[in-house]
């Protein structure tokens, strides 16, 4: 028996939806969302005539605008989930979806994320987290690890993270979920799932920076040098991601410093 | 044998070796880098071995570049939903027209605050974002109350930042939008106004002025703000700013704020101040309004003319436009073009160019009793409210002297105030700063200026103003 099509073909993706090839760096993660992306909007179908895409400055920014074939807002740095807020108020009858980086959102902007969660207006906010501001050349962001190395953190981050899931659950979110890019049929049906939220829906993409954060990380990833970064990455990923169910089954040794994946309704309390 | 999938990689596309997710994740060894480069000098991945693809689509479903195809024998590919419209095309044409007024024709006692919102009203505002803060708050409130009665928007925002924010996203969803603050709150918005002026956004931003700096005296006047409003956001690209002087004007050039927004694409500033704006008066409303409608035809080119100081029709969101807004230097369809000398220096000096040139359009002032004056007072807002009270008494005694009330402040009106004072023995600015207006007069005028300043968060008391006129003494 012939396999189904699991999927449409990359090629025809592009045709429908971009209008350009992708701008990042080889084996960067936010292109690995941007198809994932793709794949659960046709899959929904989310209809691109009928939806504003806004974006903050960053390389995550840069996945909707110039990419896609639809209305884009690229706004000022950290100011997209407010701009998205006055377009969806004023226009309730088009889709409205953020996707930025962690920077973007999460240092700068983290006010506006944690009104628009309190205040569940309904617009799906991607956060692509590749755990440092890449655009600007690898910083130091709020979702940086402890100890990890990057421009400005040259010992290692003094300073703990913020744990994105929670901070929009505890603000009042509704919907909340966090998915690694290294399991992209996943992240696809995640993807899905928020789109197809009513309400505000946050998701935390665990992405990958392999030209500044894979670089200067490099001693503490998995694999071997014959390996590509960016691979390494992904595995780094896979091996520290555990599904929020199978987590609770597992001995508090082995789920210590594990980040958790899958969704969380607001009505759950803190994850 | 059963047929092979078929896999391909469009190599144009591909980041190489560097990448290599595709040949990592391939469970069957179906990838192997090319031994050619392409044209960008990059070692693509190929699909080498084709034959051992068991189409488990993981290459094709990672690739961040959507390079690889996977076509699994005897499946079909899933289609995509269609694209391309229908898309509603409301008033495309835009320009102006004349609709009735909401309040009923006639006489109403109010605050400058509350004429201003019912003046934005009738313009057709019909989204309001923003952050209370005196004196400027009796503006949202009016507007809470009445907006969703007239199938608007009215939303708190976290902060100024998000207010304007939230204002220009609303103006690209096709509505006609403000916010009002004071300095302080435009201290904040500042960024967001000149990505309004980048990205060619129609809005209304009210300041009322207050005396600064910083939070300052919250409830006390002042015009400290005049080159705030003109010289606040980098890049230094030029804005629309008109200074009313009464409860009347406080409605009147809230519509002519918004008409002028709406026609040149750019934020327009009303700077009132705290007198003007808690002032209760008696203002007349007229049965009808003129109002300028956004041209929307959509085109190829919502960012840029034929013309070097031309205005762009501006599709809204959800019509088919395909926008590309960004505040990145940009070309005519928004493309970004952040290292292109001739895009950048083509998109500011059209910016500025667009509002210069139409300079005749957007000058606003009224002249008191100048025919004859050897001595100008040049004022504006509600200062030459006192300025006019000491022309008058002047002009009792004899003495020859006249005002140049200023209506609009941005783009400075050099021609009206060269035209009424070239060759005057005196031009006498006074102000509550220290001497902002006083010099945009003093480059302009073509005779001697005197500044007087005031800012002690007091009105400037028109008897003071005499005085001076008297005695010379400040
Ligand atoms: C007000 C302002 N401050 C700083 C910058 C510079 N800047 C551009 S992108 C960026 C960080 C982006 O990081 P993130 O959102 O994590 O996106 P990434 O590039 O990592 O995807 C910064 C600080 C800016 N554009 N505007």
């Amino acid at each position: 028996m012939a396999p189904a099509s699991a999927s449409p073909l990359a090629s025809d993706l592009r045709a429908a939806y971009l209008r350009q090839s992708t701008a990042f760096c080889p084996g960067c993660g936010h292109g690995i969302f941007m198809n994932a992306f793709l794949r659960a909007a046709a899959a929904l179908p989310l209809d691109f005539d009928r939806t504003v895409f806004v974006s903050g400055i960053g390389c995550g920014a840069w996945v909707p605008s110039p990419h896609f074939l639809a209305d884009t807002l690229h706004v000022t740095h950290g100011r997209a989930v407010a701009f998205a807020a006055g377009v969806q108020r004023a226009r309730p009858d088009l889709n409205v979806v953020v996707i930025s980086g962690d920077g973007d959102l999460a240092n700068i902007g983290g006010n506006h994320l944690i009104h628009a969660a309190r205040r569940q207006i309904p617009i799906k906010v991607f956060c692509l987290n590749n755990w440092l501001f890449g655009m600007t050349g690898g910083q130091v962001s709020a979702t940086t690890p402890r100890t990890a190395r990057t421009a400005t953190t040259p010992a290692g981050n003094p300073d703990p993270p913020f744990d994105l899931v929670r901070l929009v659950l505890g603000a009042g979110a509704p919907f909340a979920a966090r998915w690694p890019v290294s399991q992209p049929r996943q992240l696809a049906r995640g993807i899905l799932h928020a789109l197809q939220e009513p309400g505000f829906a946050f998701v935390e993409v665990l992405s990958i920076c392999p030209t500044h954060f894979g670089r200067a990380n490099e001693a503490l990833l998995p694999g071997e040098a014959a390996q590509s970064i960016p691979w390494r990455m992904l595995e780094w990923l896979r091996r520290n991601c555990v599904g929020r169910e199978r987590a609770a089954g597992l001995p508090p040794e082995e789920r210590a410093g594990k980040i958790l994946t899958g969704e969380w309704r607001g009505e759950e309390g803190w994850p | 044998m059963p047929k092979p999938h078929r896999v391909t990689i469009v190599e144009s596309l591909c980041k190489g070796q560097a990448c290599a997710l595709c040949a990592q994740v391939c469970p069957a060894s179906v990838f192997r880098p090319a031994d050619h480069p392409t044209p960008q000098g990059i070692m693509p991945m190929q699909a080498a071995y084709p034959e051992k693809c068991t189409a488990c689509h993981q290459c094709d479903q990672l690739c961040p570049d959507l390079a690889i195809d996977v076509i699994a024998e005897g499946a079909e590919p899933a289609p995509l939903p269609a694209r391309g419209g229908p898309f509603p095309r409301p008033n495309p044409m835009g320009g102006w027209v004349e609709r009735p007024a909401l309040l009923p024709a006639g006489s109403y006692f109010m605050s400058g605050n509350e004429a201003c919102a019912e003046g934005a009203l009738a313009a057709g505002c019909r989204f309001y974002a923003g952050y209370p803060i005196t004196p400027s708050s009796e503006i949202m409130v009016h507007m809470a109350h009445r907006l969703p009665a007239l199938g608007g928007t009215f939303t708190q925002m976290e902060d100024e930042l998000g207010s304007i924010a939230a204002v220009i996203g609303a103006s690209w969803g096709g509505v006609k939008a403000m916010t009002a603050t004071s300095g302080p709150g435009i201290s904040l918005m500042l960024e967001n106004i000149g990505y309004a002026i980048m990205t060619e956004t129609p809005c209304v931003i009210v300041d009322v002025q207050r005396a600064g700096p910083s939070t300052g005296q919250a409830s006390r006047p002042a015009q400290g703000d005049i080159m705030q409003a003109r010289w606040g956001a980098h890049g230094g690209v030029d804005l629309i700013a008109l200074a009313p002087w009464s409860v009347q004007e406080m409605y009147e050039l809230a519509i002519r704020a918004f008409n002028l927004s709406e026609r040149f694409r750019v934020p327009v500033f009303l700077l009132a101040d705290e007198i003007v704006s808690h002032l209760y008066e008696t203002i007349t409303i007229p049965p009808a309004v003129r109002t300028f409608e956004r041209v929307r035809l959509p085109q190829d080119m919502p960012f840029d003319t034929p013309e070097i100081d031309g205005v762009p029709p501006m599709p809204a969101f959800g019509e088919g436009a395909y926008l590309l807004v960004t505040g990145s230097t940009h070309d005519g369809r928004g493309y970004r073009r952040t290292t292109d000398a001739a895009v950048q220096d083509k998109l500011v000096r059209r910016l500025s160019a667009k509002i210069r040139h139409h300079q005749d359009e957007i000058d606003d002032w009224e002249a008191y009793m100048l025919e004859d004056a050897e001595r100008v007072l040049v004022a504006c807002g509600s200062t030459a409210r006192s300025a006019l009270w000491a022309v008058q008494a002047a002009r009792r005694q004899g003495q020859p002297i006249g005002l140049l009330r200023l209506r609009s402040l941005w783009p400075f009106p050099d021609t009206v105030v060269a035209a009424h004072c070239r060759g005057r023995g005196e031009i006498i600015v006074p102000e509550m700063n220290l001497g902002q207006l006083a010099g945009e007069v003093r480059r302009a005028a073509g005779a001697p200026v005197t500044s007087l300043t005031q800012v002690d968060g007091e009105p400037i008391d028109p008897r003071r103003i005499l005085a001076y006129l008297q005695e010379g003494r400040w």
